[in-house]
């Protein structure tokens, strides 16, 4: 599913990356410890975080995601944003818990063969 | 853990220099530093501050002024209320071991403030800013955030008392070239002393500390 897909239904706002807006969600990822993150997130995945610092950016960058989605309408840092803009890599808000959000997003297909 | 009590271990663990950092305030640290003036031990103010990113950082003050404008700074940062019955009492006491009265705060918690902002803050203070006990899994940098943010303007780093410094750059490569330190982290008394690092300095202040960090002017940590 692309991103702007995601954006679409489940109401998320665009907080940077526009230019990133046309990925494909390959599999998601829910995680605030950035070293675990670092370690097993799947390539290309979207990824929930309630984290907002700059190192976010670098972490999603070596996972080569598709996006981060910032959870429980949490403001991330705003040298994030400028990066997450430099690197076109969408940062997306959302007030809901990442429990809700995942829940929505697995049932709708991302993350399952047929879906992503 | 009453201000005597913490001086007089320093005294039999050969410390001469000690920093009292509380989780998120810095109301203990004016007696401990008292006593230790009366007894031949130099104690800087501080604080453990735990950040937005869940990232414990020392920022440690030559003058106790200093580090309660900071403990001010970062109370503006902090929400809720302590439950003594599920995370203890948090006690402040006299070198007496009087208690003056107990903190309502919730200083377990996180500080509404960035990394970014809190080293900055230490900085204006003219204070010395260390990520804590980077080795560690819990509120340890490397773990919270991946790997130490480049442009974060440390004055050094504290490995624990589990990684003997003259193992700590080869174990943690995060680590780099910036300035690293251990010490006990000590929530109790018979801690104290269980790590310490030996910096040659012409005098325990904090204008010396940061001279030994970077390894300046004959200064250095002793490894």
């Amino acid at each position: 599913m692309k991103i702007k897909e995601l954006v679409d239904r489940f109401g998320l706002q665009v907080a940077a990356g526009e230019a990133g807006l046309d990925r494909d969600a390959r599999g998601g990822y829910c995680g605030d410890l950035l070293s675990d993150v670092m370690a097993n997130a799947p390539l290309g995945c979207v990824w929930l975080t309630v984290q907002g610092h700059l190192n976010i950016v670098a972490v999603a960058v070596l996972r080569e995601m598709a996006a981060i989605i910032i959870t429980g309408g949490r403001e991330p840092d705003a040298e994030t944003l400028q990066k997450a803009h430099q690197e076109g890599l969408p940062i997306l808000r959302s007030p809901h818990s990442a429990f809700e959000l995942a829940g929505r997003l697995f049932t709708a297909g991302v993350g399952s063969a047929s879906g992503s | 853990m009453s201000p005597r009590n913490i001086i007089q271990k320093c005294l039999e663990t050969s410390l001469d220099l000690i920093a009292i950092c509380d989780h998120n305030s810095c109301e203990n640290a004016g007696a401990v530093m008292r006593e230790g003036g009366r007894q031949g031990v130099c104690v800087l103010p501080g604080l453990e501050i735990c950040s937005r990113e869940e990232v414990h950082i020392l920022a440690v003050f030559g003058q106790l002024e200093q580090a309660l404008a900071m403990q001010a700074w970062v109370y503006a940062g902090l929400t809720g209320q302590n439950q003594p019955d599920v995370f203890g009492y948090q006690i402040v006491a006299n070198e007496d071991s009087e208690v003056l009265g107990e903190n309502p705060r919730l200083l377990i918690g996180a500080v509404q403030l960035g990394l970014g902002d809190i080293v900055r803050q230490t900085h204006a203070l003219n204070g010395l800013s260390l990520s804590a006990h980077v080795d560690r899994p819990v509120n340890g940098i490397i773990n919270q955030l991946g790997f130490i943010p480049p442009d974060l303007m440390l004055d050094g780093v504290e490995v624990s008392y589990r990684l003997p410094l003259s193992r700590a750059r080869r174990s943690l490569p995060e680590i780099g070239d910036r300035p690293c330190i251990t010490s006990s982290d000590a929530h109790f008394l018979k801690d104290i002393g269980r790590a310490c690092s030996v910096l040659r300095m012409a005098a325990p202040t904090i204008a010396e500390i940061r001279l030994a960090l970077r390894d300046d002017q004959g200064r250095g940590v002793v490894v």
